[in-house]
């Protein structure tokens, strides 16, 4: 499944607009933790995360991820978006709780 | 050049993990016993408990560095620094204005208790002191910047609550005047896993809740007389001024 079918799924806010959101999503992985998703997520995956700091965006060029997904309404800092512009990585919201948004993303993904 | 030890990570009985025997006196007392010459007092987003310890060590050598541990939103602790009790009474209203307005539990979480001189309760905090700041590292970073103040990201090498789990790296525009590494930071692992650190300005402290605890780890201070500006400078390791692991 393509980032572009997730938005249109979920109903997601994209906030770096003028992305192609057309990177093919590996899996998913939940966590707030920037060193435990710098050790554990994979290439690929899509991201859901209340962190907002721009070093999201690093760490998701880093292991290469598919895009990025603030939960709860949360907006990213302005150097935040610049770097996902920057780098090429869909960053998206959602006024859902990351629970709520991980379990969604479940089903989609492995229906 | 004289050579001043320093604990700079020192909670008090106001911070609910600090042991009800962190009071002025017993801090003191411990860090006489411990050879300090500059302690800092540290306790979790609250500077209240500093300016009686300050006042409590008139009269001894021991300087007394006023500040407090912050929790950021991202969960990063760090310490801060301010040079006299008018700055520090205006960046407590700073903290005051970002809590996030959750109660504590002394039965779950501890007592957060501000004493006097006699160890006489004075003032029970109610809001939960472990809980996170709505601000943001950056913003914290900058606050301190603008009161004059010393910003130090605590222990670094920690697996929890240092700016390294939190944000998975050091940021590279943050601004600092020193990094922390814990008690519990062995033979330079940390340093040899993050050489680019090797070159900040480092210091290694005590993060005692327990008056025991008080010099567990320590940092001597190379400069002129134990001011706040010469602090300043040894943090900056300007003027050959400068910090060095004992």
């Amino acid at each position: 499944m393509k980032v572009s079918e997730i938005i249109k799924k979920l109903n997601l806010t994209v906030f770096s607009g003028e992305l192609v959101a057309d990177h093919k999503i590996a899996g998913g992985y939940t966590s707030d933790l920037l060193s435990d998703v710098m050790g554990n997520a994979d290439e690929g995956y899509i991201w859901v995360t209340l962190q907002t700091h721009k070093n999201i965006m690093a760490i998701a060029s880093l292991k290469e991820l598919a895009a990025i997904i603030l939960v709860k309404g949360l907006q990213p800092d302005e150097d935040t978006l610049q770097k996902s512009i920057e780098e090429n990585i869909p960053l998206l919201g959602t006024a859902d709780e990351a629970f709520e948004v991980s379990g969604k993303l479940y089903k989609l993904l492995n229906s | 050049m004289k050579k001043y030890i320093a604990d700079l990570h020192i909670h008090t009985v106001l911070s609910p993990c600090g042991d009800v025997e962190m009071s002025p006196k017993n801090i003191l007392h411990y860090a006489r016993k411990a050879g300090l010459d500059i302690i800092g007092i540290t306790d979790h987003n609250s500077t209240l408990q500093a300016p009686v310890i300050k006042k409590a060590a008139k009269g001894t050598n021991i300087k007394v560095l006023l500040g407090a541990e912050i929790t950021t939103k991202e969960e990063i602790h760090c310490l801060t620094f301010f040079e006299n009790e008018i700055i520090l009474d205006q960046f407590q209203t700073f903290i005051e204005n970002h809590y996030s307005a959750i109660k504590n539990k002394p039965e779950l979480f501890g007592f957060q208790l501000v004493v006097n001189e006699n160890e006489d309760v004075i003032q029970e905090v109610d809001i939960m002191l472990s809980a996170a700041l709505t601000i943001s590292v950056d913003q914290l970073q900058q606050k301190t910047e603008s009161l004059g103040g010393i910003f130090i990201p605590a222990h670094v090498d920690k697996a929890k609550n240092s700016i390294f789990s939190q944000l998975g790296f050091l940021p590279e525009d943050l601004s600092f005047d020193a990094l922390e590494l814990s008690r519990h930071h062995k033979q330079n692992s940390f340093l040899k896993q993050h050489p680019q650190i090797a070159t900040s300005s480092l210091i290694q402290s005590s993060d005692a809740h327990y008056p025991q605890d008080i010099g567990a780890a320590k940092t001597a201070f190379e400069m002129a007389d134990n001011s706040w500006n010469e602090i300043k400078l040894a943090l900056k390791r300007m003027d050959k001024r400068k910090t060095l692991f004992i």
